[in-house]
């Protein structure tokens, strides 16, 4: 069923959107690769790293727009989610050194060697096996956000409420994760990765790969939220988002709902996270610092939340305008230039930039009217 | 609002033994206080299957929250509150597992899916599979046949495709009955269903409301006693949070104390 | 309002108690006990002995520098202090030849020790300072405490009694003897009293009665040191004294682990304080508008940097006022961040009426803004904001140290919290603030205002993050960063009380600040307060509302 769901016609702007994706995915590996750098129309690695990176962002905001634009939850705590399955892969990336550390322990990581720890916690078991800690990039984030979830959603916490309790999640969390008797590498992190699957992570090759795979996850993430926001399940979540309580005098377990897209956008996350560590080559607790999981919010508000595309394309713009601004004579003024897009997207663009294209079929995107007219349930 | 013209005596309201296998909403000696406000006082209410119940009184007198305890929002302090020929205890079941047992309600703000359209609004509240995991792989099989006949019944059908957000006042209104048609519900709570609609509206939603009575048991709260007389069912007045009077509407609007209440003599 | 003020009464009254009984704890202990004057010969001032120990010096081997030190020191001659602290100071010489000593002044001059005159005519040639090695080194301290326990100044007396108590050194028993008949500051001959217990507790030749009554000086004493000094009394005493050392050591313990309760209470107050000031802002314009101003904390930050300027003028300007600048920054500060506010508020908040989540949003791209514009215009780093002397210093309660910067943030708060409920309660701006809280939408059906109510909150509740940024200048970093280490405690200090209530805030504030410091000593810092995180997540899944939230009909609107 849900295999029929994934290749249903996407609309317009879906195939639009899944057609760059694929051609970047084959494309740009192949123009870095095969084309001598002198080439015009070689890619270079930089470009391709940085790209890649804009892709698992894309990632992130897709998810983050599954939860916010489709059920109304304003998670302000997502790079927990996106942190963890980084850390998941770091841990992967740290077992792989093996003697090459500075230390040069067959087992443990330079940083536990460094603490004169004797031998691995049992939480770093199994994770040189990449099928192992690809479990648990899904595991360990799906896990703590079913039970959060459950424990939040089965108590009604709505609104404000649950986005303060989600930024006080990844607090937590980056607290936890500076402390080096967590056995996370504490401030430093995780880093100095040198191969994953065999392959050197530095290597052309090894990034043009990473790149395409960011490309086909997001293509999946695509295919996977879009099947999900079309079901009827879907129908479900925007009723929720609109009238939670209405929804639940109809019979349905609001709870349930909320917990399984929440579940899945945590996955959807940690599996952009995994993507993003080797490619940047480092995950440290900043990651887990809730000014970035708020930033990831105004990603999916630029685009425009509740189309998905939008999402992502919030995410690579505001990114490469990050990118643009902080290398340049600009740099000072780049917070200013965030502070300024969060301010005038919620006042002038509530419906982001794919709000400002029409579109013939009556998006399920929150209208502007709509949103501000129930006054949803403002005390909330 | 109450003509105390005719003088006929009324019983009364005070509980007499009722069988509870006959009804199906059977409540009995309800209390629910707010910061030591009594919403509501020892209430005893029984409603038999097929039963089409008026309920009147001032504002305050606890007609809302009396929905609220029914389907689950709000939990009595003491008191039963049974359902179903006294075989289910709702008083320990949240609005969904009522909501599932067949207990619709409209609320007083007609409050539908705005970004829905009308036909989805009516999808949603079918009586259908409500896991996640149903919904996730729902196939449409049969569900348009009955939509179909849904938005006929409330003659919505030329709205079909459009979102409800965009419908009048009214319309909404009508679609939230529908939507609790389509859920098949033993048992509906319609509170305030004319509220704010035209004269014309309202007589159209009477006619609707015991259309539907052939087949279903309503209680409707309201305070438009025009419309009450046109239902032309049995009434039951509320006053601070307890039963005042019940009968049928000449009845209820020739007692004292109900003239007293409406009037502030 | 009644319930919750009866609430509040009771936990008051609880805590009340808990220090009552802390503090009674210790006031029950024995009565200090007078100590028998030890029986000493008091030294009389002699002379020849005097000039015999100088005359050691000359020898210049460590054994006779200790003797000589010694002699000096309890010849009772008012040069002694001179000639040791020129020890000290490699400042004493001596001459080869004429086996004179001779002491530099630091100023420059030269004198004979022996006579303290100046010499007449030039310096011997031969001269060199008296060496000394560590053990000389203690030897000069612990006669020199000796020596200043008959200094006219009270302060140093009991800086010497306080340094004898510390060395234990049993050759000052003499000289505290004197000092002890002598004294006529209580405080001064409490601290000597307590040095002569110190030395004769450990004293194995010392009467046993004499050692058990300076144990029991000790006990009373109390804190930290004295324990260390009788529990460095080795075992294999007599029995009664064995019993007396084990019965005062337990006292000891007990007191200090009181004392440590009150102190962990104390520093929960004043954290409870603080993250009151830093919350009571945000609980107004939450409980009002049902906003989040994510851009509170900058707010504080504002009130922070006027403080700082204001010093930066005083300092230019007018350097007499600087004991003033902290009231003069008070109304400043509420100014400016009430006038920040208000242009936030009609500036943007007011389109995102009825949606929570965007104005959100919106109020921390304010918030990335206002950083931005601090750092750019007074860099990143942190700022030295001044303390007036009424804010400096600390004094004793007992086993407590209670800092005046920390005392006078928690009556600042006091203040604040006291006048915002009155302004809530008795003025006309209250009144319609607490109908909006109550019921928007018939407040506004009742002709209040609700577009001028909502910004004149914001306002208050600005300005007011602005007063607390004043009392943060003074025991945080100003840095741009300021208000977001407490924009995250503030929120679930306000959620975890309960909406549209100060009493909630107050008592979310309190429990959250009493809990962090209990937490801290078990946990460490950071896993208290990931624990406490966690605590206040669980809560809020128990009471979505909070602990003070508003119930029936208002909830819905």
């Amino acid at each position: 069923m849900i295999a029929r769901k994934l290749i249903e016609a996407p609309d317009g702007r879906g195939r639009i959107f899944l057609a760059i994706l694929a051609a970047a995915a084959v494309l740009v590996p192949c123009l870095n690769l095969a084309l001598p750098p002198s080439s015009a129309l070689h890619v270079p690695t930089s470009a391709v790293a940085l790209w890649g990176k804009y892709l698992c962002y894309a990632l992130l905001a897709l998810s983050l727009d599954l939860v916010w634009g489709y059920c109304g939850i304003l998670s302000l705590g997502h790079g927990a989610f996106f942190a963890l399955g980084g850390y998941a892969m770091g841990m992967y990336l740290m077992r792989q050194i093996g003697t090459r550390g500075v230390y040069a322990h067959p087992i443990l990581p330079d940083f536990m060697v460094f603490l004169n720890w004797n031998e691995l916690p049992f939480f770093w078991w199994g994770f040189h096996w990449f099928a192992y800690a690809a479990l648990m990039i899904l595991a360990v984030p799906g896990a703590l956000a079913f039970v959060f979830g459950w424990f939040a959603f089965r108590s009604r916490v709505t609104g404000v409420y649950l986005s303060i309790i989600t930024q006080a999640l990844t607090f937590a969390l980056m607290l936890g994760f500076f402390r080096n008797n967590l056995g996370f590498g504490g401030n430093n992190g995780l880093t100095d990765f040198k191969d994953i699957l065999g392959f050197n992570v530095q290597a052309q090759a090894t990034r043009a790969t990473l790149f395409a795979l960011s490309a086909v996850a997001l293509i999946l993430g695509y295919l996977i939220a879009q099947a999900v926001v079309r079901s009827k399940a879907g129908k479900v979540l925007i009723a929720i988002r609109d009238a939670e309580s209405r929804t639940r005098f109809i019979g349905y377990r609001v709870e349930n709902y909320k917990t399984f897209v929440f579940t899945l956008s945590a996955a959807m996350a940690a599996v952009a996270g995994a993507l993003y560590v080797p490619q940047v080559g480092i995950i440290n607790p900043s990651e887990f610092a809730p000014a970035n999981s708020i930033e990831y919010v105004i990603w999916v508000a630029v685009g425009g939340r509740g189309t998905l595309v939008g999402a992502a394309l919030g995410a690579v713009l505001v990114n490469f305008a990050k990118t643009t601004f902080t290398t340049g004579f600009l740099a000072p003024y780049w917070l200013f230039a965030l502070g300024a897009l969060f301010v005038l997207v919620t006042i002038f663009l509530p419906r982001g930039i794919l709000g400002l294209i029409p579109t013939t079929r009556a998006s399920a995107a929150p209208n502007g009217a709509a949103a501000a007219g129930p006054a949803a349930q403002p005390a909330e | 609002m109450a003509r105390p013209a005719q003088h006929t005596p009324v019983e009364p309201a005070v509980a007499k033994p009722h069988d509870i296998t006959q009804s199906l909403l059977y409540l009995n000696g309800v209390t629910v206080s707010f910061d030591g406000f009594r919403a509501i006082n020892e209430l005893s209410l029984e409603l038999a299957p097929g039963e089409m119940r008026a309920i009147i009184g001032p504002n305050g007198a606890g007609k809302t929250t009396m929905m609220d305890i029914i389907t689950g929002k709000t939990r009595p302090d003491v008191g039963e509150v049974l359902f179903d020929r006294g075989t289910i205890d709702l008083a320990t079941k949240d609005e969904a597992a009522i909501a599932q047992l067949g207990i619709g309600r409209k609320f007083q703000k007609p409050t539908v899916f705005e970004n829905h359209t009308v036909e989805d609004n009516v999808l949603l509240a079918l009586k259908a599979d409500r896991t996640v995991r149903g919904n996730l792989f729902w196939r449409p099989s049969g569900d348009a046949q009955r939509i179909a006949e849904t938005l006929e019944t409330i003659g919505l059908s030329a709205h079909r495709q459009r979102l409800a957000g965009s419908l009048s006042h009214g319309q909404k209104q009508w679609l939230e009955i529908g939507m609790l048609i389509a859920q098949d519900p033993k048992l509906l709570l319609v509170d305030e269903p004319v509220a704010g609609m035209s004269d014309a509206e309202t007589m159209t939603t009477a006619e609707l409301l015991k259309d539907i009575a052939k087949d279903h048991t309503l209680i409707v709260v309201e305070h438009d006693m025009e419309f009450v007389r046109r239902l032309g069912v049995k009434v039951t007045v509320l006053h601070e949070g307890s039963v005042l009077a019940e009968g049928s509407i000449d009845e209820v609007s020739a007692n004292e104390r109900v003239v007293e209440v409406y009037l502030g003599r | 309002m009644c319930g919750c003020y009866k609430r509040c009464a009771g936990l008051l009254a609880a805590l009340a108690l808990l220090v009552g009984s802390a503090f009674g704890a210790s006031a029950q202990s024995l009565k200090p006990q007078a100590l028998e004057p030890q029986t000493l010969e008091p030294q009389a001032l002699d002379h020849q002995s005097f000039d015999a120990a100088l005359e050691k010096f000359a020898a210049d081997t460590y054994n006779d520098t200790d003797a000589a030190i010694a002699g000096v020191a309890a010849s009772g001659n008012p040069l002694a202090v001179s000639i040791i602290e020129a020890l000290q100071d490699g400042r004493l010489l001596f001459s080869a030849g004429d086996k004179k000593i001779y002491l530099r002044e630091a100023a420059g001059g030269m004198r004979e020790a022996s006579t303290g005159k100046p010499i007449a005519g030039a310096e011997p040639a031969d001269l060199s300072p008296v060496r000394v090695n560590n053990r000389i080194r203690r030897a000069i301290e612990a006669a020199l405490g000796g020596l200043t326990l008959l200094s006219p100044d009270p302060a140093r007396r009991l800086e010497a009694a306080k340094a004898v108590f510390k060395s234990r050194d049993a050759n000052a028993l003499p000289a505290l003897e004197t000092a002890i008949n002598k004294e006529v500051e209580p405080r001064v001959k409490r601290a000597l009293e307590e040095a002569r217990a110190a030395i004769v507790a450990g004293k194995p030749d010392a009467k046993e009665a004499d050692r058990v009554a300076a144990i029991l000086l000790l006990r009373d004493r109390g804190d930290q040191e004295a324990r260390g000094v009788l529990a460095g009394i080795p075992s294999g005493q007599p029995a009664s004294l064995q019993k007396a050392l084990a019965d005062a050591i337990t006292t000891i313990d007990n007191r200090l682990a009181a004392w440590s309760v009150v102190q962990n209470l104390w520093y929960g107050i004043s954290l409870g304080s603080v993250l009151l000031l830093a919350a009571i802002g945000l609980a107004i314009t939450f409980g009002v508008m049902g906003v989040i101003n994510m851009a509170h904390g900058e707010m504080v930050m504002l009130g922070a940097y006027t403080t700082f300027l204001v010093q930066e003028v005083i300092r230019t300007s007018a350097p007499g006022l600087f004991e003033d600048s902290l009231a003069i920054a008070i109304p400043l500060a509420f100014l400016v961040a009430a006038l920040v506010g208000m242009a936030i508020e009609r500036g943007v908040i007011r389109f995102l009426y009825g949606r929570p989540l965007e104005t959100l949003l919106a109020t921390w791209g304010i918030s990335l803004i206002l950083q931005q514009a601090v750092r750019t215009s007074f860099g990143p780093t942190n700022r030295e904001v001044g303390a007036p002397d009424f804010m400096s210093g600390a004094f004793e309660v007992g086993g407590l140290t209670i800092t005046w910067n920390r005392l006078w943030i928690i009556v600042f708060a006091g203040i604040i919290f006291a006048g915002l409920l009155a302004a809530l309660r008795y003025t006309e701006l209250g009144l319609q603030m607490r109908a909006v809280t109550q019921n928007r939408r018939m407040a506004s059906s009742m002709a209040i205002n609700t577009g001028k109510i909502d910004a004149l909150t914001f306002a208050l509740g600005s300005g007011i993050a602005g007063l607390a940024g004043v009392a943060l200048s003074q025991i945080d970093n100003v840095s741009p960063n300021l208000g977001q280490g407490y924009i995250i405690d503030s929120f679930l200090v306000v959620v975890f009380g309960g909406v549209g209530n100060l009493w909630g805030t107050l008592v979310g504030a309190m429990s959250l600040g009493v809990a962090n410091k209990f937490l801290e000593p078990y946990a460490g810092a950071v896993l208290g307060k990931i624990v406490l995180l966690v605590i206040v997540i669980l809560f809020i899944q128990k009471r979505p509302r909070g602990l003070f939230a508003l119930k029936g009909r208002a909830v819905e609107t």
